[in-house]
């Protein structure tokens, strides 16, 4: 059970980070059993069988198996894994869209699974914004009140709506459409409709489903930049699901990865690329330039006695594909210098041991400490 | 034989000695089968007209008479009886007076005048407007041309009665349809209770409800509207369900997860969404109490379809032809003009209003405006108000029908003869003979044992009880008579269903052509092909049987080729490449693997047959259709009416039991020989 002893490891720096904060959304334990009598599974043996067997034996399907996370205000929360892993649903319980079968979700503070139907709708008027992978749009209504929809529904004046509907469009950059109906646009301009849509009503957290799954691959990059741009305009907090490690790693500050409805891994996007959980998650991040993602921190060794200490100075974060021309041209150690310390040193060859890929033999050599 | 015979082989691999010894006992059973009949053709040379429970025309059993007295007190509690007096003379009344306001506004004298509220013009124009409004140009072109066709056919009053009672129908099934529809759309457990319930309704046989709907409502308008409505209610209940049912959850769930109560998703997303399915259902419901409005001419409701009636009851073809060519127009009409606001609403939701609301609502303006001075004109002016000329059209048209169906009955009557006595003779008498010839418990254990080796002890023990209730229904007779013709009537919808059904389903082409005469078929009222055939045949059993086939072929031939067309292209692909002739292709791949769709069709078509028997009667079938007419219109026969109403009934339940359990086991069963 290397798995939770990781994520202990790995939380409390992580908040430590921004430890000021509580954090926004605090996930604990949670469960979703689809299926007949779902509510009998939890809390028992059963509760302890893997995905196949609880439904060989019950015909129950555990969709998400205690999976528990916080996420801070103003984060990007990647949640990642294969088709049928949970994601969808883990997000769902997080808004109800689906009920949880147990656990406790928090907003924060607040308990959201103990809400009743006005208070949850209340929530899901004022703080939570949604964007789904097949969009959702309203097809009879015309862009801007697809966009205008969910200030509708809480009651917004006509002029009021349309008014900040315009001003959504402008920010995703669809000005110009507003009398468009779906239809007639692309995929991709479709889910910056949905995109407006779901910031019009000025949410604190926004979930996204798959969002650009069915976009194709150069719309997707465009929309990824885009969700880049907007969470720096807007600073919204973000749980994104993927199931597309380059975008979990473009994208996420943290990155949860999920198999069969439970929790595997979950770390910044090096922790994952540098220190692998199990077998899962490094088949999952084995085609990743690790170069791309690790940074010097990664592999840095404390210099030798005797070492020249005079090369360049580089920071620790600095990703390892950046800092490589540096290393390459120096011709001797580079100090990783953090607040004028002295972290290590990096050379040649820690460079090219990266790019040549991970040793079999020692895949987590590149140390357990973070930044 | 080379391809086929491999699937079940493969399809049963490790399994071969059940399979074979189901074949085995499914050979023993086919010889069984065969056995029986050849004994039961023998004996019933033997035991000709013996115990064959024959019932004269007029002749009444103790049960009858009974039905009869029970019918009586029910009249008599009419005044007194609470359930009368508080509920359903509540309900006549209102139905009553709702066709008779809407038959003052637009087609009866009324409020003192000589002219209804509305004239000829006023209607036309207010219904051009709607057409034009909710449809296209098009179609209001076409529903002027149609209403002036009524006038000149000299129809406009009858075709006036058949709307207003057509549209109150419509109304009141749309108000009562169109709710429900949306509940069982929204909630699993209405639809759960609703379902069978719309099943019963759709397949009952129409007439079989008329006689006692008339016992409580009494006969004219209300009666008819009631049964209108039980015929015309269901599609609008079923397709508003599927079209609630089948909104994308994605779009459910995005309106959802923006916080938006049930109401508002159903208000918003459902309903808007459900819109262009609604009005699918609403074309069919419409055209369905068409159909049932000028059937009910039958329970003296007004209008086209008593035109048509009185003409059939005196042969008088050219009479008939004409109110059946208003009636044909009426159909068309109101198709299209549905058919046209469907489409317009699916492509305003698509791509907004063609203009825009400013524009919209000067052409409402402009429109709403021309037909209130037409509705004016009509009101005030006598030439506005009624119709004018003396519908010269109308004369010439029943001169032309009347003088065409003698010359075909004269010219033609070596091949409709020659066509009429093979059918007769070759096939129906034999039949006839058979089944009505033979004593009752004769016919009786050969169905019961048949229904036993084809379709299972189920099926066996449910026909064991239909006969013995036709027995005690004091009909066996005619209800052997009856299934006689709708046998024959099913056979013939077959092949023609086999025939042109895998012609359509194997070619596109065909399919093209063929379809918009099947569909138009379909939308026709059913009292619409007798005429024809009518004119071609004259009054005999033989015209009843046509009759039906024309009613059922459209639903079997369209369901044959959706089966045939439903045949895994692989399979066909693979056949081919294996060399099968064109023949071969047919006979051995893609017929046996429709099965299933060709057992629905045969199922359905004879659901379809039976709901003809009673129109049947009115042309010259006599048995159980007779009866049934003649309950309607003469007093002491109208428990032996309400009877063999019973009797359609539980032949109609008998037959289709048996098919589809017959049907389950040949699907049971590889697709094979
Ligand atoms: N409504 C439901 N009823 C029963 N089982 C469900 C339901 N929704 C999801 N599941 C099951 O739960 C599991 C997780 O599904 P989920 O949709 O959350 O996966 P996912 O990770 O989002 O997959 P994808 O990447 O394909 O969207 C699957 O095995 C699925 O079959
Ligand atoms: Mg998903």
């Amino acid at each position: 059970m290397a798995v939770p002893s990781l994520t202990e490891k790995s939380t409390p720096p992580a908040a430590a980070a921004g430890a000021d904060d509580p954090p926004i959304l605090d996930v604990r334990g949670l469960w979703k059993v689809f299926g007949p009598r779902a509510d009998r599974v939890v809390g028992t043996p059963l509760a302890q069988l893997s995905r196949a067997e609880l439904k060989h034996r019950t015909g129950c399907v555990a969709a998400v198996r205690d999976v528990s996370f916080s996420v801070r205000r103003g984060e990007v929360f990647v949640v990642m894994g294969l088709s049928g892993s949970g994601k969808s649903t883990l997000v769902r319980c997080l808004t109800r869209l689906v009920e949880p079968t147990a656990g406790e979700v928090r907003l924060d503070g607040e308990d959201v699974l103990a809400c009743g139907e006005r208070r949850l709708r209340e929530l899901r008027r004022h703080r939570f914004g949604m964007v789904f992978q097949h969009f959702g749009l309203l097809p009879h209504r015309r862009v801007l009140d697809n966009v205008a929809y969910g200030l509708e529904i809480r009651g917004t004046k006509k002029d009021g709506r349309y008014e900040r509907a315009r001003e959504v469009l402008e920010l995703v950059g669809l000005a110009g459409f507003e009398g468009s109906y779906p239809d007639q646009l692309s995929g991709g301009m479709q889910q910056r409709v949905g995109l407006a849509r779901a910031l019009a009503v000025d949410p604190e957290v926004l979930f996204f489903d798959e969002p650009f799954s069915a976009l194709d691959p150069l719309i997707r990059r465009e929309m990824q930049n885009e969700v880049i741009r907007l969470h720096r305009e807007v600073g919204k907090t973000m749980i994104f699901i993927t199931h597309d490690l380059s975008e979990a790693l473009k994208l996420g500050d943290r990155i949860l990865i999920m198999r069969d409805g439970a929790l595997v891994q979950m770390g910044t996007p090096d922790q994952v690329v540098g220190a692998p959980a199990d077998d899962y998650v490094r088949d999952f991040v084995s085609d990743v330039p690790r170069s791309d993602v690790l940074t010097l921190s990664w592999v840095m060794r404390d210099a030798r006695p005797g070492e020249p200490l005079d090369g360049p100075e580089l920071a620790p974060d600095t990703v390892i594909r950046d800092a490589a021309r540096t290393v390459l041209s120096a011709g001797r150690p580079v100090k990783v210098v953090s607040g004028g310390a002295l972290l290590g040193v990096v050379t040649t060859a820690e460079i090219l041991e990266v790019i040549a890929g991970p040793d079999p033999g020692n895949p987590d050599s590149p140390g357990g400490e973070s930044r | 034989m080379t391809a086929v015979p491999t699937t079940p082989a493969t399809a049963t691999a490790g399994a071969a000695a059940p399979g074979s010894a189901g074949g085995r006992r499914r050979l023993r059973g086919r010889y069984l089968a065969v056995l029986i009949l050849a004994a039961w053709v023998l004996l019933s040379v033997v035991l000709k007209g013996r115990d064959t429970l024959a019932l004269g025309g007029a002749e009444l059993t103790p049960l009858h008479t009974r039905l009869n007295e029970g019918m009586d007190a029910i009249d008599a509690g009419r005044n007194s009886n609470p359930l009368f007096l508080y509920f359903i003379n509540y309900i006549r009344l209102f139905l009553d007076e709702s066709v008779t306001f809407v038959q003052a506004l637009i087609s009866q004298p009324s409020f003192g005048r000589p002219v209804p509220v509305v004239g000829w013009l006023g209607v036309t124009g207010v219904a051009t407007a709607v057409a034009l409004l909710y449809g296209n140009r098009k179609v209001a072109a076409l529903t002027a041309a149609g209403f002036a066709a009524f006038g000149l056919l000299g129809l406009w009053e009858e075709s006036m009665d058949t709307l207003a009672l057509t549209l109150t129908a419509v109304v009141l099934s749309l108000a009562v349809g169109i709710p429900l529809g949306i509940w069982a759309g929204l909630s699993d457990r209405v639809n759960r209770v609703v379902t069978p319930v719309l099943d019963v309704m759709q397949t009952m046989p129409t007439f079989v409800y008329l006689a006692p709907l008339t016992l409580f409502f009494l006969i004219g308008p209300a009666s008819a509207t009631v049964a209108t409505m039980v015929y015309a209610t269901p599609p609008v209940i079923r397709i508003t369900a599927h079209g609630i049912r089948e909104i994308p959850v994605n779009t459910l769930e995005a309106s959802t997860s923006l916080g938006s109560t049930p109401a508002q998703a159903l208000r918003k997303v459902r309903l808007p969404l459900a819109k262009r399915t609604i009005i699918v259902g609403a074309n069919q419901t419409i055209m369905a109490a068409l159909s049932m409005a000028t059937i009910a001419a039958l329970i003296d409701a007004p209008g086209l379809g008593k035109t048509v009636l009185k003409a059939l009851q005196t042969l008088d073809v050219g009479t008939a032809f004409n109110a059946g060519l208003a009636i044909v127009i009426m159909a068309i009409v109101l198709d299209r003009v549905t058919s046209a606001a469907g489409r317009r609403v699916e492509a305003e939701r698509r791509a907004g209003r063609a203009r825009g609301p400013r524009a919209r609502r000067i052409e409402v303006g402009l429109v709403l405006a021309a037909a209130a001075v037409l509705v004016y004109l009509s009101h005030v002016y006598v030439w506005a108000a009624k119709f004018p000329g003396e519908a010269r059209l109308g004369s010439y048209v029943k001169q032309g029908a009347g003088a065409a169906s003698e010359w075909v009955q004269d010219t033609l009557v070596t091949y409709t003869d020659a066509l009429k006595n093979l059918v007769t003779y070759g096939l129906l008498n034999p039949f006839q003979s058979l089944l009505a010839g033979s004593p009752w418990w004769l016919v009786a254990l050969v169905v019961v044992a048949l229904a036993l080796l084809l379709a299972g002890r189920r099926a066996a023990i449910i026909a064991g009880v239909s006969l013995v209730l036709l027995v005690l229904l004091g009909l066996w007779h005619d209800s052997m008579v009856t299934l006689a013709t709708t046998l024959v009537a099913t056979l013939i919808v077959m092949v023609l269903g086999v025939v042109a059904g895998v012609w359509m389903g194997r070619s596109g082409r065909v399919d093209q052509v063929l379809r918009p005469v099947l569909d138009a078929g379909q939308t026709m009222p059913a009292f619409v092909y007798l005429v024809p055939i009518l004119g071609l045949f004259g009054a005999t059993r033989f015209t009843a049987i046509i009759a039906a086939v024309a009613f059922a072929a459209p639903v079997s031939i369209k369901l044959v080729a959706e089966a045939v067309r439903g045949v895994s292209p692989t399979a066909v692909e693979a056949a081919t490449a294996g060399g099968s002739s064109t023949w071969q292709l047919i006979s051995k791949v893609q017929l046996p693997m429709a099965r299933a769709g060709i057992t629905l069709a045969a199922s359905q078509g004879l659901i379809y047959v039976l709901s003809m028997v009673v129109i049947g009667g009115l042309v010259g079938a006599g048995a159980l259709g007779y009866d049934v007419v003649a309950g309607f219109s003469q007093y002491p026969l109208r428990g032996k009416g309400l009877a063999a109403g019973l009797a359609i009934v539980v032949l109609g339940i008998m037959l289709d039991r048996i098919m589809r359990a017959a049907a389950q086991r040949a699907a049971a069963r590889p697709a094979s020989q």
